[in-house]
């Protein structure tokens, strides 16, 4: 593959894998590096090839998408057009001269590292889901809404047999329909916006009439599972004390409190909980890509500032599975051309930033009302964990806050080790400083992977 | 009415199952199952407490982020429960505090 301009695509999901097809076919040799077995990301995960599920796209919506992008990869692959290097966890990138290398642990002891080295790197890394504290959150039982979603798709598995979905955000409808159609009771839907409030965005929504059948889809599916959908309302506490037994759902006034005597308590043995989703950003963040917000930071062409590093799907910016396959089309074609010394030909990519900027457009008004109301910081109970790792309760916070003078997250993690634990701060960071009353900042993490000591005394190998 | 089930929903034909030990006793589990899935398929939910109030924990993000679901496979403690995948003959134990105590 030596005379071919080389291309590192960090991330299979719907972006990377999008990416790798438009660049390989024009001649780019490409190394596809993930951390999972399999190709496919978060939205197209699938049952383990052992579970000889017949019928995989019965989980899915767009499986059509899947099957191409599918035979797309194998073909190449046979082609010796893609490398595919599946269970590599990328734990740094390295800029060298003129190229880069991309530093991976291999397998599930991860004691081991191998570098791929290329002339460009996409960063296609994807997100997570944020979840706020709350009372009873780190009970068993209690897990996030893409999580459970993750487990059923690859394991075949559910959380439980009663289960509540509850949070804010488009990730919630699937979750609920798909626990629900592989046998789950759903007794709730909990929803903390208000529909209502879509109304402000009526134009933008009003362009989209394949997202708002999306959505008539799903509750047309909500309604034939017999689940109970409540807006404006929320999980205030989950209860139990070896694990999870019930949760409470309160209504919220407009103000986001909890409207007085509303509270009440739905037995289950499960709760999928989400309020939204963070992009991956440590590789870019190692890398010096410019941040904006919580997203690395783009140009027209998915080009970070960095030359040489492009970025595209969730980790540019929470928008869903199209947005991603469009950013990473577009990622695809300028890497491509530029790596040839040509600027990408508008055309060959119009229509996908068409895409790109409706989707943009409405994901932003989506995000605007499934924001959680602020007053969540007041249900947090002193004694609630909010780093759930080194155990910082959420008085811990507050006084670092109010005795100490801590005015920003840095000051507060040295001063609590809020975030300083195995997750490095990607569960609690929003929480810890939504309770300072301070912006998000990026972590700055050295790594986007916990890294063994002999693995960064000893030279690593090349990736076979 | 047959109950509804994620394996009858995708039409599964699973290969023969094989069993891991768990604390001592013996699970199924399907082949390609994480251990977390193998795990909750058993009806376990939690299988490690914490460093300080030895709280009990399990999955909680499911995609490797958290560091929640973590336990000792074949000797190996701190090891992501919802990432590994399951083999034939695996010795699993719940993990207490940093698991470095074993
Ligand atoms: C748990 C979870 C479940 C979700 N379920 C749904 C759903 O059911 N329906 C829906 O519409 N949307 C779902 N989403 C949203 C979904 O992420 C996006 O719509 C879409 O998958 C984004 O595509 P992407 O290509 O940007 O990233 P992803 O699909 O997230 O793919 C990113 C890939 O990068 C890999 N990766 C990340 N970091 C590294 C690293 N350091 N080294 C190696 N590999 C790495 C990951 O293993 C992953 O395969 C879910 C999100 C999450 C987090
Ligand atoms: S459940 Fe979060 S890392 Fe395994």
């Amino acid at each position: 593959m030596s005379e071919r301009p080389r291309l590192a695509v960090i991330g299979a999901g719907p972006a990377g894998l999008v990416a790798a097809l438009a660049a390989a076919a024009r001649g780019v040799a490409v190394t596809l590096i993930d951390a999972a077995p399999d190709a496919g990301g978060q939205f197209y995960r699938q049952p383990a090839a052992g579970l000889g599920a017949r019928r995989p796209g019965a989980l899915h919506h767009q499986w059509r998408t899947w099957e191409r992008l599918r035979d797309g990869l194998a073909a190449q692959v046979g082609a010796g057009r893609i490398r595919h290097l599946t269970e590599h966890h990328v734990w740094c990138v390295e800029r060298e001269s003129a190229s880069f290398a991309v530093h991976a642990l291999l397998g599930p002891e991860q004691e081991e590292s191998v570098v791929v080295r290329a002339d460009a790197v996409l960063l296609a890394t994807g997100g997570y889901e944020k979840v706020l504290p709350f009372p009873g959150w780190t009970l068993p039982g209690v897990v996030t809404a893409g999580g459970a979603q993750a487990m059923l798709k690859s394991g075949l598995v559910l959380p439980g047999r009663t289960v509540v979905v509850a949070g804010t955000g488009p990730l919630l409808m699937p979750v609920a329909v798909g626990l629900a159609a592989a046998g789950a009771k759903v007794a709730a839907l909990v929803e903390s916006a208000d529909p209502k409030d879509f109304v402000r965005h009526a134009r933008v929504l009003a362009a989209h009439p394949d997202k708002l059948a999306e959505g008539a889809r799903y509750a047309a599916e909500l309604a034939r599972y017999r689940v109970k959908v409540h807006v404006r309302h929320a999980v205030v506490a989950a209860h139990g004390t070896d694990r999870l037994e019930a949760v409470t759902v309160a209504a919220l006034d407009a103000d986001g409190r909890v409207r007085a005597g509303s509270e009440r308590r739905v037995p289950c043995d499960s709760l999928a909980v989400g309020h939204g989703m963070l992009p991956h950003t440590d590789l870019a963040e190692t890398l010096g890509c410019r941040l904006d917000g919580v997203n690395v930071a783009v140009d027209d062409e998915q080009r970070t500032d960095v030359p040489g590093v492009w970025a595209a799907g969730e980790t540019t910016g929470i928008g869903g599975a199209a947005l991603s396959l469009a950013e990473g089309r577009i990622a695809g074609l300028s890497i491509a051309a530029r790596l040839d010394s040509r600027a990408p030909e508008p055309g060959s990519y119009a229509s996908a930033a068409k895409a790109r900027a409706g989707l943009r457009e409405f994901f932003t008004a989506v995000d605007n009302v499934c924001t959680p109301p602020d007053r969540w910081v007041e249900r947090v109970g002193d004694d609630t964990l909010v780093c759930r790792c080194e155990e910082v309760p959420a008085a811990a916070i507050r006084e670092a806050v109010d005795e100490l003078g801590a005015g920003d997250v840095r000051t507060v993690k040295l001063l609590t080790r809020a975030g300083m634990g195995w997750c490095q701060g990607r569960m609690c960071g929003a929480a810890v400083a939504g309770l300072a009353g301070c912006p998000p900042t990026p972590a700055r993490r050295p790594f986007a992977r916990p890294v063994p000591l002999g693995v960064l005394a000893r030279e690593p190998d090349e990736a076979s | 009415m047959t109950p509804r089930t994620p394996l009858r929903l995708v039409r599964a034909r699973p290969e023969p199952p094989f069993t891991v030990t768990f604390d001592e006793r013996e699970l199924t589990v399907l082949p390609g199952q994480t251990i977390a899935a193998a795990l909750w398929s058993a009806g376990v939910m939690s299988w490690r407490t914490t460093r300080s109030s030895g709280e009990p924990r399990g999955v909680f993000c499911g995609i490797g982020v958290c560091f929640d679901c973590l336990l000792t496979v074949n000797g190996r403690p701190n090891q992501r429960a919802c990432l590994v995948r399951a083999e034939p003959g695996d010795v699993i134990r719940t993990q207490e505090g940093t698991g470095r105590h074993e």
